[in-house]
């Protein structure tokens, strides 16, 4: 197989970006078409990685520091690698249509379409990189183009914040990730994948070393998987439009974190300590977002919690020292997030851009395909059988069930939650008597954005299947209490489900209201009260120093110092040249008594 | 016997003489008298150098007697120029004492 196909899936959304911004921003219909057709030669070239198992790619070096420091321009194409790029690919190839017709009257269209292949571009090189260094580029760029798209509508003030907060916070969690890159360079003398893996187990000498190291590299996938407590700009993060939402901040980029971990797994299972906090930090991420989502308002943000607490479900599996279920379920979580976030979107252009669903209702009507699609989405999210997330939820809680009982535990109360706060959407937004014009006078979306819903539905449906999801899978072993964990979560889901029917059934506003939920445990307004002490405490430091010891130190004790000794020597200038006579004599005797008779 | 010890001895009496000159006088024309006295000082030390270093072919040291021309010329032009410039002094300020000469300071 040729060596260039690989590299093709990554250069055609690299060069769609290019020429777009060089040369076509003016004609949107144009870019939007090269945009698609870029993430399509991905598509097909990523099928053919696919398919050809064992297919190699050209490498090419690129910094040689005598053996010290060899970094390569090379591609991974392992099962796991192969099986991401197509997920990748074709999730993104779906919004790049959806988005034709979601974005249709944009003003930045052009640069809406060249941000979101520069994404493809970046999200594929995450996933084919084959060192830490090539990975921690894409993952910047990731973030960037991140940043980019949700700012996309940057005169609304709510979505520029939203990009900064974006981006700064994931900068966090990517500072931690590059001092852990390094850790693991020094400790291993390499930063290609597949050298690190077996000079990891032979390498028992630090483990504290390699504990932090590992909980650094952790850090990043914090960061960009918005886990507790770095999770904040995820639900921000909405205020792009809804294609990104389902494409970046659903169904890859946030899931890079996922996948970066499941790539160096080496590194997280070397150290105990280290799986138990990776565990127990998705376990507190999957139950705090699914809290807060119980009481959020705007359709999206619903989503977005969502996401969180299914990105919580993805770690916890990492966590428990399972990367297949890990996996498995960023593989279905990507289909039915993704079928979520663009039904979603469906409903909110036809609504004017309304998001509240206390603005909607009985929307089953108005929009028949959009709501099928979204009760199918709904109910793979909740873990319904027979859709792909009750297989792959089912998974990680059988995985909790048998390694940590406390973790199990929390999984099954959030599984609860989860039913709960999705029903919830489902009933306020899409039964019931319409509650504004705008959910009065909808209509159903154009094929362009129904048709890649359609397909993710269906995708949904059948991803979690064993006949389907082991073609591009390694499916976690199951076990003989696999009967009895299902039933557990079952049991869960009707208790939600049927909880919020009851409560919110014919509502017209929320009945429930619990403060601390709504306000999202107070964690923005704790960083915002931390971010403003600190400042405060630093800018009262700097000022001091400003004022004391640079003004009144630095600049006026040189002036002062200087005044001084020129004052000290005003005295010598006295302009009698016999004085000026004598002193020169004087000096005349010191060189000669020191010439002479030292 | 003269010995060189006397001649240096004469020279040092010269320019002491001279420098005490230079910082006590008031008068510019005695000031700028004594430093020829100083300069003369230099050139008999010099000679006496000259004559008492006889090198192995019997000759006396010239080197010496070289400098001590040239500085019987540089003193020369020194004075011309001390000389013009005190006049330019004395017309610009009636006066030749150093006392009254004393702005050039801060």
């Amino acid at each position: 197989m040729n060596a260039i196909v690989p590299w093709l899936i990554l250069l055609a959304p690299l060069g769609g970006a290019g020429v777009i911004t060089l040369f076509t921003l003016r004609w949107k219909t144009l870019s939007s078409a090269i945009s698609v057709a870029a993430v399509l030669v991905s598509f097909v070239c990523s099928c053919l990685v696919f398919a050809h198992a064992a297919s190699s790619a050209a490498q090419i070096t690129w910094i040689d520091v005598a053996d010290a420091l060899r970094v390569r321009i090379a591609l991974t194409l392992d099962p796991l690698s192969r099986t991401m790029v197509l997920l990748v690919s074709g999730v993104g190839a779906l919004i790049h249509i959806f988005s034709l017709g979601y974005m249709r009257d944009d003003q930045g269209k052009s640069r809406y379409f060249a941000a979101l292949s520069l994404f493809m571009f970046a999200m594929l090189g995450i996933v084919l990189a084959s060192n830490f260094v090539m990975l921690f580029i894409f993952w910047e760029l990731v973030g960037f183009t991140s940043y980019v798209l949700i700012g996309h509508w940057f005169y609304r003030e709510a979505a520029a914040d939203a990009a900064n907060k974006a981006f700064i916070t994931t900068r966090i969690g990517d500072f931690g990730f590059m001092i852990g890159i390094l850790m693991v360079w020094m400790a291993t003398g390499s930063i290609v994948f597949i050298e690190i893996a077996p000079r990891i187990s032979s390498l028992t000498s630090y483990p504290t070393f390699l504990t932090i190291a590992a909980l650094l590299v952790f850090c990043g996938a914090v960061g960009k998987s918005a886990q507790f407590p770095l999770h904040v700009w995820l639900p921000d993060a909405m205020e792009g439009p809804t294609p990104i939402s389902a494409l970046i901040h659903a169904a890859t980029m946030v899931a890079a974190g996922v996948y970066m971990l499941v790539r160096v797994a080496f590194i997280i299972q070397a150290s105990q300590t280290t799986l138990l906090i990776v565990a127990w930090i998705g376990t507190i991420t999957a139950a705090m977002a699914a809290l807060i989502a119980t009481q959020q308002d705007d359709i999206k943000r619903i989503l977005a919690y969502s996401t969180l607490s299914q990105l919580g479900y993805m770690i916890m599996g990492v966590g428990l020292a399972s990367s297949e279920a890990a996996m498995f379920h960023l593989f279905t979580h990507a289909f039915f997030k993704a079928l979520l976030f663009l039904a979603a979107g469906s409903v909110i252009a036809m609504l004017h851009h309304e998001q509240n669903i206390w603005k909607m209702g009985g929307l089953s009507k108005k929009l028949p395909i959009t709501f099928v699609t979204f009760a199918v989405g709904a109910l793979a999210l909740i873990g319904c059988p027979p859709f792909s997330g009750f297989f792959s939820k089912d998974a990680i809680l059988a995985l909790a069930y048998e390694r940590n009982m406390p973790i199990f535990a929390v999984a099954l109360f959030t599984a609860f939650l989860t039913a709960f706060y999705v029903i919830r959407m489902l009933v306020i937004a899409f039964f019931g008597n319409p509650r504004s014009d705008s959910a009065r006078e909808s209509r159903e979306s154009p094929p362009v954005m129904t048709l890649p819903v359609m397909v993710l539905a269906v995708l949904a449906t059948v991803g979690g299947f064993g006949f389907f999801a082991r073609r591009f899978l390694a499916l976690p072993v199951e076990k003989h209490i696999a009967t009895f964990v299902p039933a557990l979560a079952v049991i869960a889901l009707i208790a939600g489900s049927g909880l919020a029917v009851v409560i919110y059934r014919h509502r017209e506003t929320d009945p429930v209201d619990l403060k601390l939920l709504r306000h999202k445990f107070y964690v923005d307004e704790f960083y915002g009260w931390l971010t403003h002490w600190t400042q405060e405490l630093l800018a009262r430091v700097a000022a001091f120093v400003d004022r004391w010891i640079i003004d009144a130190g630095a600049v006026g004790g040189s002036s002062r110092g200087t005044w001084g000794i020129g004052a000290l020597l005003r005295l010598v200038q006295v302009g009698n040249l016999q004085a000026y006579v004598f002193l020169f004599g004087l000096g005349v005797v010191a060189v000669i008594y020191f010439a002479v008779f030292r | 016997m003269i010995t060189l010890g006397d001649y240096l001895l004469v020279s040092a009496i010269l320019f002491a003489t001279g420098f005490a000159g230079v910082m006590l006088r008031r008068n510019l024309i005695v000031i700028l008298m004594s430093l020829e006295l100083m300069l003369n000082a230099a050139n008999l030390s010099l000679v006496a150098f000259s004559r008492f270093r006889v090198g192995a072919n019997g000759l006396p040291n010239y080197n010496a007697q070289v400098f001590v021309f040239f500085i019987i010329t540089v003193a020369a032009a020194e004075v011309a120029v001390g000389l013009a410039i005190l006049v330019a002094l004395f017309r610009a300020r009636q006066t030749t004492d150093v006392k009254d000469i004393s702005s050039l300071k801060f």
